[in-house]
């Protein structure tokens, strides 16, 4: 079961303990504590510890050489009236919206095609999944930036059939898409995870619905999709989360400024533009607190969509 | 009980694994072929081809450009842009000689600080992970179901919002341009994905296990060195290789804490390269790429059925 399965469930698990456990809770309290010790202690000092911290730094204008002064709400006005923030949200958003449901797409495309005991799944399997290993590298982000430069690899390949492509990353209606493009290449971790859920679906399904004469297509919509939709929310529910965070790729496309004229500009270059490199601390903890609502309000939004179409073949 | 349950439980990891070799995967409960007359089996065939076109087509649009990233750091500078193919007419190892020392310490000492962190990230990992995971998977103690669900939850939190403190912790006791602030937090099992995994796979070994060592007088130290983690090494592989690729490419961390170029790791050493080279040095960027690359294509090539499993089973990349 996933993180996210065991997180739903933990609400429903009550259950009163017996005298004996309770017995037994005793006696495991120190041994428990001390195996979970080095957790509780990056818990504390890593992890909430620097969240509280940032809170507050985010009512401050900080950066760094002189202590931090409260300036109430100040930051998070400034950021309704920060243009350049509200780009770097469209960016962002464009991103994770056309990006993961592609990937997805592609992902679950790719997955039944491979499904059914095709010769040869393993070697197939190891090709899609091979990028999503290295989509996450600088090395990676550097050949895109090769690929769709001017005279780049998909500019050679389409002068071959005689057609001039644009600067893919230097013209700004087009460098979105190419990192888009970069995220869509990575599609192989949620294949697996799809190929996984496929093999889970009983096969008397399709054979029962054969015997009535169900067409591939019907096949798909009505046993297919129902069964696998709970893993597609997973999937959509953690790549979401992820591609909300994406840094790396933009950063290096980009040589590091978001460009060109800010169309690579995401939520989290931006962040790093604020805090790291003009070192203005209160505004960068402001802007990571709303990336966390951001967050948080999408995979809420999920969780209560996911009645309506989610099926649990319980 | 709740949605995902149909996700193969970890507790399969070790029973399956040396299945995954001789038998393709189909495994399951579905055996399409099964169902067919002659006539059917003949369209049978017709769609494998067709799937396997798509696939190889598909496969090969997707590995092209690592292959002709490959062949293009093998030639001369100027081809790289005008050469789509993948043909090479001569091995010009130039690209790799000249990228090695083109920053201010050889490519090798970048490797080397990567691989000090790595080490170091792994070890923390293994240790700090194992631990929290016997806790959570085999001992009761009051909090911990509030404690099992701070740490489901810190596996979805995003970095961005711990960074900016954190970073002010780290230097204020001098740890910027150290490797510490990229280990510590490993030793503390931050990287909460892993202890999850462990978990998993802990409640899927037989408690039997643990009751007779423990009337055998064993006490939970031993229980956990003697029967615990040695029976979870699928699991410790697994964290092992998944902490060795996440490490060696992570970028925003090493930017946020190196600026010394003697403490950078590769990927910061790369970006430094990319910034202080003109145009006209791709072949020597693209070899130093290729050489970033090739440690983590060797744990792909060799630790795949772990990757494999590891996603399919938890679910994430």
């Amino acid at each position: 079961m996933s993180a996210i399965g065991e997180l739903s469930s933990i609400s429903r698990r009550k259950r009163p303990a017996t005298a004996e456990e309770k017995r037994a809770n005793r006696r495991d309290n120190k041994a428990a504590y001390i195996f979970l010790l080095p957790w509780l202690i990056g818990l504390g000092a890593i992890t909430v510890g620097p969240m509280i911290m940032s809170l507050y730094l985010s009512f401050t204008d900080y950066n760094l050489l002189q202590p931090p002064e409260w300036v109430g709400l100040d930051n998070f006005t400034r950021m309704l009236g920060d243009a350049r923030l509200h780009n770097s949200l469209r960016v962002t958003f464009t991103y994770v919206l056309v990006g993961v449901p592609l990937q997805l797409a592609v992902a679950l495309l790719i997955a039944l095609v491979l499904d059914k005991g095709l010769r040869g799944l393993p070697f197939y399997r190891s090709i899609f999944y091979l990028p999503s290993l290295l989509g996450g590298s600088v090395a990676v982000a550097i050949l895109w930036k090769q690929i769709f430069g001017t005279s780049g690899l998909v500019n050679q390949v389409l002068a071959m059939f005689g057609v001039t492509g644009p600067g893919w990353i230097s013209d700004p209606s087009t460098s979105l898409g190419s990192i888009i493009l970069l995220h869509v290449w990575t599609f192989g971790s949620p294949m697996i995870i799809f190929l996984a859920g496929l093999r889970q679906i009983p096969n008397m399904y399709y054979e029962a619905a054969e015997v009535d004469g169900a067409t591939t297509l019907q096949k798909f919509w009505r046993i297919t999709l129902p069964l696998l939709s709970p893993i597609i929310f997973f999937n959509l529910v953690l790549q979401i989360i992820g591609s909300f965070q994406s840094f790396t790729q933009a950063f290096i496309v980009s040589g590091g400024n978001g460009g060109p004229s800010d169309s690579t500009m995401f939520f989290t270059l931006y962040l790093y533009q604020k805090g790291f490199g003009q070192f203005d601390m209160g505004y960068a903890s402001a802007m990571a607190w709303f990336l966390l609502v951001i967050i948080g309000a999408f995979t809420a939004f999920n969780f209560i969509a996911s009645k309506y179409w989610v099926f649990y073949d319980d | 009980m709740t949605e995902l349950q149909t996700l193969p439980a970890p507790e399969k990891l070790p029973s399956s694994e040396g299945k995954t070799k001789g038998k393709s995967p189909r495994g399951g409960s579905r055996k399409p072929e099964s169902r067919g007359t002659l006539a059917f089996s003949r369209s049978a065939r017709i769609k494998a081809l067709a799937k396997h076109a798509v696939l190889i087509i598909a496969g090969g649009v997707m590995i092209y450009p690592l292959l002709w990233m490959v062949v293009s750091s093998l030639r001369p500078n100027d081809l790289i842009f005008r050469e789509p193919g993948l043909w090479l007419d001569s091995l010009e190892m130039g690209n790799y000689t000249d990228g090695w020392s083109a920053l201010t310490h050889p490519f090798g000492h970048y490797m080397l600080n990567s691989a000090v962190v790595v080490i170091g990230s792994i070890l923390g990992n293994l240790i700090s992970c194992s631990m929290a995971a016997y806790a959570f998977a085999r001992l009761q103690f009051s909090g911990k179901k509030v404690f099992f669900g701070i740490m489901l939850l810190t596996i979805m939190l995003p970095f961005h919002v711990i960074i900016v403190p954190q970073y002010i912790l780290f230097s204020q006791i001098g740890w910027v341009n150290t490797f510490w602030p990229l280990i510590v937090p490993k030793l503390l099992a931050t990287d909460a994905f892993f202890v999850f995994l462990m978990v998993q796979f802990i409640r899927g070994l037989p408690k039997e296990l643990d009751e007779a060592a423990r009337i055998d007088g064993a006490g939970h130290p031993r229980i956990f060195l003697q029967v615990i983690l040695p029976l979870m090494v699928p699991a410790l592989a697994t964290t092992t290789i998944f902490t060795f690729i996440w490490t060696w490419n992570d970028f925003f961390g090493a930017l946020i804490y190196l600026t010394d170029p003697e403490m950078f790791t590769v990927p910061v050493a790369l970006r430094a390269f990319v910034d202080s080279q003109s145009a006209t040095s791709w072949g020597s960027l693209f070899a130093m790429s290729i050489v970033s690359l090739l440690p983590v294509f060797l744990v792909f090539l060799f630790g795949q059925r772990f990757l494999i499993k590891g996603v399919a089973t938890t679910g994430i990349k």
